[in-house]
């Protein structure tokens, strides 16, 4: 300090050490008043008695490559069941020499979606190439054109099952929730009054309650001969669950709409169609891009529940290799491996969630 | 000439005329679906020779359930079966919400903490928490409770009268006295008795602008009455201690790795997300409302109590009320680990009857009456706390 006040006689005042760098900033972040020292205080201590001794677990004991015996006798994580069992996990029953194929369609998938982050790319040939891309993807998956080995959709599993639920899941629940949610501001009563019924019925009940509806009762709506395999009557389920949650926030956007918007399309002369596809759907869809990611969100969680109609789905190729004798018992490492695929998955959406949310508020700023 | 008279416009051209049309199609339509749906699931029921209707309600059941609040067996009815399967749900989502309201409120306060390792910390769980099915993380749960816990044989006591095994928790609690029974009535009174007082010290506040201790006050009645019958009745102390007796504990209280499971993957799922709406009331109310409660000299605690909390909770309540929805709408996923739910046990309904239409009408019909109950709560808090803009 003294010396400090020495120094200063031509420039200006150094601040003392006790309120800048590292000194300074916990005084001001951890230890500003009694309640939260004793705070910090108790929370490293906390972190002292947890971490450590998970680090130890899930590194420094740990055996990465072994087989399932050599592992019981350790006191460490076994992450050995996830390299020996990845690829069934990964691609379930899919025939081993044409797992490459999954892999291509996933990889495709991430291309896509990758490109897709920029809005700048937001164009036409996007859309066209969405649509070649989802096109190869269903190729590669099930095969029978150009050479490829034709692979029944009973044996699509694990991770591909679990992107295709979801990623088809909301590219038909889309457009069909637009439409519940233009029939629920409609003028017409019927058509209301039949989306309002729609949406609400849907929306009360849980999903597992329409997967069952999709395994057990979906049979009984068809026509005798007629049979439309699981995965298919599944995905119709999570169609419809996913819509109705849709159609809601697709309402609040256009509910954000003035109404000098409609005056000022029905005065150029346009009529129902040409306003909404013109005027209003663009500005409406463009509002609610954040909240409808947060449902892309919960629709790739959601997918999850399909293990309990018995798809194999990551989370019962994953419960299946558990349930071999070998493996039993390494549970925790298994779920904590397919708990940071997830993670990954809805992290990195709802970070570009908010990125997209400050990006488009500064849009509307200019 | 003729076309500028009102009357004279043909009828498709007319918007009024044309929506009518429009509607007729609609329903026509929806109505040909359903016909559709209907006519071909008689023809399959009747193919299957699966009687419809709820007739199976008064036959017997023949399964055990796990755990119930109510007396059962495998003697019982399908209908009684399915009332254990509702009272379970109702206990594990009433439970739940208590419970992830005190977690979630204060992580939401820790998030928005001026500490920042508490801030960070709740940050990181909130992020994970949300981002991980909550079907994983109750496998997870139940998968570390039967894997890492011992038989009850070697159960862990980290604390007396309190026992870890993988058959589930046994704990102490006071052995049965007659004295239960009048201290949960007096508890009852005395939380009428507070909502009474609370009324009428609103009123009081309004008129006078006196402020009551309501809070004090409320404490000491919920938590005084029960002590004084308590103590009314000699103070009973005796404690009803678990005892391994075989292979399983008898005595006290048992609660089942399924019940916990469920309970903990609901509670830690549900409260990041209610942490974060309790984060986005409390910061809804702008920093100015504070500023000025504290330059009209009112103290930190009046401050909360009469300034932030009653705008916070018109923001936070809308959807604290959808996230207690979503948690017993998760409930369901109890059919996976094996708690006897009502989905789990109309599942097995199901299987044992065939009669899946009504079982899943049964399951759809009990989250409906839930779901729109709340919204029906909802319509009229909203009323209630709308803003009189003047």
């Amino acid at each position: 300090m003294e010396e400090a006040i020495k120094m200063t006689e031509t420039e200006a005042l150094k601040p003392p050490v006790t309120s800048v760098g590292v000194i300074g900033w916990a005084k001001n972040n951890l230890f500003n008043g009694w309640f939260n020292s004793i705070l910090t205080i108790v929370t490293l201590y906390l972190l002292w008695k947890i971490i450590p001794p998970l680090f130890q677990w899930a590194f420094i004991d740990s055996v990465w490559h072994t087989t399932g015996k050599a592992c019981r006798g350790i006191d460490g994580a076994c992450w050995s069941i996830i390299p020996t069992n990845m690829r069934f996990i990964i691609f379930g029953f899919f025939p081993y020499e044409q797992q490459w194929r999954p892999l291509l369609a996933m990889f495709l998938l991430f291309g896509l979606l990758f490109y897709s982050r920029d809005r700048n790319h937001w164009k036409k040939p996007l859309g066209y190439a969405w649509i070649v891309g989802l096109f190869t993807m269903g190729l590669l998956m099930k095969g029978g054109l150009f050479g490829l080995i034709p692979v029944e959709s009973t044996q699509w599993g694990g991770l591909p099952l679990t992107l295709l639920l979801s990623v088809f899941g909301l590219t038909a629940a889309y457009p069909l929730g637009v439409i519940l949610a233009l029939g629920r501001q409609s003028k017409m009563r019927g058509v209301k009054w039949i989306c309002v019924l729609y949406i609400e019925l849907i929306r009360g009940v849980p999903l597992i309650s329409l997967l069952f509806m999709s395994a057990i009762i979906f049979p009984l709506f068809l026509p005798e001969g007629i049979t439309i395999n699981k995965i298919l009557r599944a995905q119709v389920a999570i169609i419809l669950f996913t819509a109705s949650y849709i159609a809601e926030v697709v309402r609040g956007g256009l509910q954000g709409m003035s109404r000098g918007q409609y005056e000022a399309a029905e005065s150029m002369g346009l009529n129902y169609y040409q306003t909404m596809r013109l005027v209003i759907l663009p500005q409406a869809l463009k509002i609610v891009i954040p909240p409808t990611v947060s449902i892309l969100i919960s629709a790739f969680k959601d997918t999850s529940l399909v293990v309990i109609i018995a798809l194999w789905d990551l989370m019962k190729t994953t419960q299946s290799v558990l349930s071999d004798p070998e493996w039993m018992g390494f549970s925790r490492e298994a779920y904590i491996f397919i708990a940071i695929l997830y993670f990954l998955g809805c992290f990195s959406m709802s970070n570009y969630s908010r990125k997209l949310e400050k990006e488009l508020s500064a849009g509307e700023q200019q | 000439m003729e076309n500028t008279l009102p009357g004279s416009v043909p009828f498709w051209l007319d918007p009024k005329k044309r929506a009518i049309m429009f509607q007729i199609a609609v329903f026509v339509m929806v109505g040909l679906l359903v016909y559709y749906l209907i006519s071909n699931t008689i023809i399959n029921l009747k193919k299957q020779s699966i009687a419809t209707g709820f007739s199976f309600f008064h036959k017997e059941s023949s399964f055990e359930i796990g755990e119930s609040l109510i007396s059962y067996s495998a003697a019982s009815s399908y209908g009684r079966a399915l009332v254990v399967g509702a009272l379970n749900t109702l206990k594990v989502s009433f439970i739940g919400i208590i419970i992830t309201l005190l977690l979630g409120t204060i992580l939401g306060i820790a998030r928005l903490s001026s500490n920042w390792l508490v801030s960070k910390l709740a940050s990181i769980y909130i992020e994970v928490m949300q981002d991980i099915p909550i079907l994983l993380q109750l496998f997870f749960w139940y998968a570390i409770f039967y894997e890492t816990f011992p038989s009850p044989r070697q159960a862990l006591s980290p604390i007396t009268g309190l026992f870890l095994c993988n058959r589930g928790v046994a704990f102490t609690v006071p052995a049965a006295h007659p004295a239960h029974k009048y201290m949960l009535l007096a508890l009852f009174v005395g939380s009428v008795v507070v909502y009474l007082v609370r009324r009428w010290a609103k009123k009081r506040q309004e008129k006078t602008g006196e402020i009551f201790p309501v809070f004090r006050f409320g404490i000491a009645i919920v938590i005084g009455l029960p002590l004084i019958t308590w103590l009314a009745f000699g103070a009973p102390m005796k404690m009803d201690i678990p005892k391994l007796v075989g292979f399983n504990f008898k005595g006290g209280m048992t609660l089942s790795p399924e019940f916990i499971a469920i309970l903990l993957g609901l509670i830690l799922y549900t409260a990041a997300f209610v942490a974060e709406v309790v984060r986005a009331g409390i910061q809804s109310v702008s920093k100015g409302q504070r500023e000025a409660a504290m330059s009209i000299g009112l103290r930190p605690a009046p401050i909360l109590n009469l300034v932030i909390l009653p705008q916070a909770l018109r923001v936070i309540i809308p959807p604290l009320t959808s996230q207690m929805l979503n948690l017993t709408k998760n409930s369901s996923l109890a059919v996976a680990i094996g708690y006897p739910d009502f989905v789990s046990v109309a599942n097995t309904t199901i299987n044992q009857t065939g009669q899946s239409i009504e079982g899943v009408a049964l399951i759809m019909a009990l989250y409906l009456i839930f779901s729109l109950s709340t919204s029906a709560f909802m319509n009229w808090y909203n009323k209630r706390v709308a803003l009189v803009e003047r």
